[in-house]
């Protein structure tokens, strides 16, 4: 933690960044995230086994932007976010510092985004229980699914944390706000929330990097990343792509390739 | 009671599958009426979304083609379409929405007999499944 400390207070009294963005303590035991601007004011900076918020999310915002260059705090799932970023032109390298954490909450230094891809790339995407829950839901009868799902989406009420949380979701004008045509039902019930859902999974398709933000934020405990985890692994099997890995990576939905394998089309 | 009869909308793109309907009928072929055909540019114009709005307007079935692979009007429409697809439905039926209510196909300007058939198979099967239950509770339960 004192090494984190250091490289922040030299990063900012040296002037590299203006803003570092890191975990803090918060109230009843929880972290919250930090923006430290002074190098006087780096003792509030954590880094502990509580710290998985994916703070990537602050990167875009124009409030932080106004800060000037910052710097994040970037355990592995952040990495990950930062390479998808970029391979959306949503950042290039150099326009942040990278401050890598490794899983021991050791230091790590990634002089450029190609080093921040040969770090990542060692990782699976899913953890062996996703992929077992995948399956289990995958293994029930067509109509015992639909009941999982309606139940679990039935507490949903539309406070789109989800979609604040993610990273990803940077969209300035985000479908559901749009009203001519009203594509989203406004109110939650069950129509609505069942398409707010499938259209959060589909905009995220082959971009989420499954850092789970999107299921911690949600105040009902909605399991709603098995969605885009469930498209993460069937990307993964018929298009052997994976987000998150490169920031030169193509986007699996705007690209294709001729011999693409379906066995539905007529 | 009258036999069930299923409302199909049917997507097709403005090159191909249109067309190829539009064969169909100055060829006097006949086929199903339980058909809405919706023309679009191209399949690639196809959004998800709108599939979702087939079924909350009371679809019992949907039907989406165009035109086969290299033949898109607009070259590569069709092929991120399928992309499209592939993941679409993969995500539809892990929530539990019976897929086969969904059909695809690729229709070319030149196949009225192909759309004919295709047309009368769809709705047959939905037939077969019956009125879109599960989704009409949604919007019977829904206040939009």
């Amino acid at each position: 933690m004192q090494e984190l400390r250091n490289k922040v207070k030299e990063l900012l009294s040296k002037g590299t960044v203006q803003t570092v963005i890191g975990y803090g303590e918060g109230t009843a035991g929880k972290v919250r995230p930090v923006f430290i601007t002074d190098p006087g004011n780096t003792d509030s900076l954590i880094f502990d086994l509580r710290c998985k918020q994916n703070l990537a999310v602050y990167l875009l915002k124009p409030e932080v932007k106004q800060l000037g260059k910052a710097a994040v705090v970037a355990p592995l799932f952040t990495l990950k976010t930062i390479l998808q970023l970029a391979a959306e032109f949503q950042l290039a390298d150099g326009d942040i510092v990278i401050i890598g954490m490794d899983d021991e909450g050791k230091l790590i230094e990634f002089p450029d985004l190609a080093a921040v891809e040969a770090f990542v790339t060692r990782y699976d995407d899913l953890s062996a229980e996703t992929k077992a829950e995948l399956d289990r839901i995958e293994k029930m009868p067509l109509e015992e699914r639909w009941q999982y799902w309606q139940k679990e989406l039935s507490r949903c009420i539309k406070c789109y944390a989800c979609r604040a949380a993610c990273p990803l979701c940077y969209c300035t004008r985000c479908t559901v706000e749009i009203n001519q045509p009203q594509w989203i039902a406004v109110p939650s019930h069950d129509l609505g929330n069942l398409e707010w859902h499938i259209m959060r999974a589909m905009h995220l398709a082959g971009r989420c990097i499954n850092c789970g933000e999107c299921a911690r934020a949600c105040p009902l405990d909605i399991p709603l990343n098995l969605l885009t985890q469930k498209l993460i692994r069937e990307i993964s099997l018929h298009f052997n792509q994976r987000a998150g890995i490169g920031s030169k990576a193509e986007n699996t939905l705007s690209t294709f390739k001729p011999d693409d394998k379906e066995n539905f089309i007529n | 009671m009258s036999e069930f009869e299923p409302k199909i909308v049917a997507f097709v793109c403005n090159w191909c599958t249109y067309a190829g309907a539009d064969l169909t009928g100055t060829s006097r072929i006949k086929y199903a009426s339980n058909v809405r055909v919706l023309r679009f540019p191209c399949t690639g114009r196809i959004d998800f979304m709108l599939l979702l709005k087939a079924f909350a307007n009371g679809a019992d079935g949907i039907i989406v083609s165009g035109c086969h692979p290299n033949d898109c009007h607009y070259t590569s429409g069709n092929f991120h379409a399928r992309r499209r697809w592939i993941v679409f439905r993969s995500l539809l039926d892990f929530i539990g929405i019976d897929v086969r209510r969904i059909h695809f196909a690729w229709i070319s300007a030149a196949e009225g007999a192909k759309w004919a058939e295709f047309v009368n198979t769809v709705t047959a099967d939905i037939k077969k499944l019956g009125p879109n239950a599960d989704y009409r509770r949604l919007l019977d339960a829904g206040i939009a």
